[in-house]
């Protein structure tokens, strides 16, 4: 039945197909067991055109990162040979690795991001977890008017020129936290959290009350454990979100040792300035070393791989954890 | 147990939002009591209200240097107030008009040409059979949300700008070259583009998921009275898309005025600011880098109450024509 012109199919397929109408004589096509009864399967051209969008919309995301990726672990000849970035890997090495991770800004601004990514997301996690539960009991004392002071944040900001001049005046000025403490809650965040531990079936956690337990304990033996998704995924927001920031490290870091590998990628990579310490006039005469492109494209995949690495599993979470809070607040 | 027990009675029966007295009042606590009972869920909120006032609403105090010649030496006590010189100031600027002009410009285009595109990306993938292709598919397109816009911004470059790609296989085929990053006449194409690049995948997770919802028995119903796919997409698809799409059209106009402010500042000098300063990118340069910092918080201000009045206002229009809107009506 490869083609469709056997038209002896087993019988076990027949209920599935829809009678053709009477008149009309249609072709017996395979019919794929996941299409619902309601669908007439599709014209092959309507289904080659969508297969060639999908992979095109596949491949603008994929293509330049290979494309990426492969520069990243090139030689100059082939950077050279090539034209700029490469695509089919030509001559490969871990040289630009090698040389960012040798000291210097580069290593130092990963530094900083892991520091200010992995202490800020701790922070906000818990933080995020302990208000949303706090808030998840609407007749509680002082819901209403604690619940305001989240909400608010989210339409009305106090502006940039305000919030610099805050942080000025604090001193925090090319500290580290003030890359974390200003946005280390999102309200966003915590309405989710809390939408999701509203949901969790109420007799359980009377059960525990019944049985003696405080909030402290109901949290943190039974929601917590229950809310693994929602956790994740707020997790990864805040991750992402302190991991890929420029722009307030821009406003309130300004000594360079301090940056963070987004601003480093932003002066270096995007703008071309020349990087301090890999001058590239003495070093190109060092065997085996790698200038320009291919150290550039190592710092793009440096600040890409903590993503792409935890990416995967935190995917799986998505539907879960996000739409299960958003659409419902 | 007395407190206990009221604690769970309450917990489970859940009144609706915005209802002020329930219908059938359980004994009336009293303040203290209440305030003792939850006290802990009270010390759980603390350290983020502590934070959330601190820097989010402290700052808000910090806007009265818009009624001042502000000083960063003097402070917000020995700078001069200059009444509404800022905001007069702001109505005859010439760059702060192209700041507006500029955004409008940006969130209207991106209405037309960004809005649609997680819907249609949406319906493509949920007609998509095989669970696996669609998984895959879907991981793909969200990854790149999850990119900073340094990253987007180079990934760009290294594809459409001078000598990126794209221009390599130009000039091979012995075409001009065509600089997309620096060129201001093709920047509305380029930013938006790089929006559907970053954003438009990640868009269709609500989509989806508003999908999954609908009863395959509507599809049926309508399969069974003669309807074609045209049909079903009319009548069952689309109605169910409708709250999600208004939901995220209020959104979109709270936020008219803010344009993609990292993306922008990462390209101002490329394409220089005629065609890319906005109102964010325009507060910046005017108070942090040029120092005139009463006008920049001025500018910053406007722009903060009038997206709040925006935000409220498509809500209520929300309500007008029978949606659900962002938030419940209290």
């Amino acid at each position: 039945m490869s083609t469709g012109s056997v038209p002896t199919l087993g019988s076990a397929e027949a209920p599935i197909t829809p009678a053709p109408e009477p008149g009309t004589v249609r072709r017996v096509r395979r019919r794929n067991p996941n299409r619902p009864v309601y669908q007439e399967e599709p014209k092959a051209i309507t289904k080659i055109s969508k297969g060639v969008l999908l992979t095109i919309i596949v491949l603008t995301v994929i293509f330049p990162l290979w494309s990426i990726i492969i520069t990243s672990f090139s030689t100059n000849a082939a950077v050279t040979r090539a034209g700029g970035m490469v695509v089919l890997p030509d001559e490969l090495t871990i040289a630009a690795y090698r040389q960012i991770i040798a000291g210097g800004i580069v290593t130092r601004a990963v530094g900083v991001s892991v520091f200010v990514t992995g202490v800020g997301t701790l922070l906000s996690t818990t933080l995020t977890i302990l208000a949303a539960w706090g808030l998840s009991k609407p007749t509680s004392f002082g819901h209403r008017p604690i619940l305001f002071i989240f909400l608010m944040t989210m339409f009305f900001g106090a502006g940039m020129i305000p919030s610099y001049l805050l942080i000025s005046n604090l001193g925090l000025l090319n500290s580290l936290w003030a890359l974390i403490l200003p946005g280390a809650v999102s309200a966003f965040n915590v309405l989710i959290t809390r939408n999701f531990f509203m949901a969790i079936e109420p007799a359980i956690i009377e059960a525990a009350r019944i049985d003696g337990a405080g909030e402290w304990r109901i949290l943190s033996t039974i929601v917590v454990p229950l809310s693994r998704a929602v956790i994740a995924v707020v997790a990864l927001f805040y991750g992402v979100g302190y991991w890929n920031a420029f722009f307030n490290a821009m406003l309130y870091i300004n000594d360079n040792t301090k940056w963070p590998l987004q601003l480093v990628l932003r002066s270096y990579v995007l703008q071309g300035q020349a990087m301090p310490g890999a001058d590239p006039g003495q070093i190109d005469i060092r065997e085996g070393q790698v200038t320009g492109l291919p150290i550039q494209m190592a710092v793009v995949v440096l600040a890409l791989v903590p993503i792409l690495m935890i990416y995967p599993f935190v995917q799986r979470h998505f539907t879960k954890g996000v739409i299960f809070g958003a659409v419902k607040g | 147990m007395d407190a206990a027990d009221s604690t769970t009675g309450d917990f489970a029966r859940r009144p609706r939002r915005g209802r002020r007295a329930p219908a059938a009042p359980t004994r009336k606590l009293s303040a203290w009591t209440r305030f003792k009972r939850d006290r802990s869920l009270i010390l759980m909120t603390l350290p983020a209200v502590l934070l959330l006032l601190l820097f989010a609403y402290l700052p808000m105090a910090g806007n009265i240097a818009a009624w001042q010649d502000y000083r960063p030496a003097r402070g917000f006590r020995g700078s001069a107030f200059i009444a509404w010189d800022n905001f007069e100031r702001m109505f005859t600027n010439e760059r702060f008009a192209l700041a507006v002009k500029n955004t409008l410009i940006i969130t209207g285009f991106q209405l037309v040409f960004y809005f649609p595109v997680p819907i249609i990306l949406a319906l493509l993938l949920n007609s998509v059979l095989s669970t696996k292709v669609r998984t895959f598919i879907q991981s793909v397109v969200y990854l790149p949300h999850f990119f900073s816009w340094v990253i987007v911004v180079t990934v760009f470059q290294q594809m459409f700008g001078g000598a990126g790609l794209v221009n390599r296989v130009l000039l091979q085929n012995g075409r001009q070259p065509f600089d997309l990053m620096t060129n201001p006449d093709t920047f509305l194409i380029l930013i938006t583009s790089q929006s559907i690049w970053k954003d438009a995948g990640w868009g269709i997770i609500i989509f989806l998921a508003a999908l999954s919802t609908v009863d395959p028995a509507l599809h049926e119903a309508v399969a069974i009275d003669g309807g074609n796919w045209w049909r079903r997409m009319w009548h069952v698809t689309l109605p169910a898309l409708r709250p999600v799409v208004i939901l995220l059209l209020i959104l979109r106009l709270g936020d008219a005025l803010s344009v993609g402010f990292e993306q922008l500042i990462l390209q101002r000098a490329a394409v220089g600011a005629d065609t890319s300063e906005v109102i964010d990118t325009f507060v910046y340069y005017q108070g942090v880098i040029a120092g005139d910092w009463g006008f920049a918080t001025a500018a910053g201000l406007v722009k903060g109450v009038v997206g709040l009045m925006l935000v409220l206002g498509a809500n209520k229009l929300a309500h007008m024509v029978g949606e659900a809107g962002v938030y419940q009506k209290a």
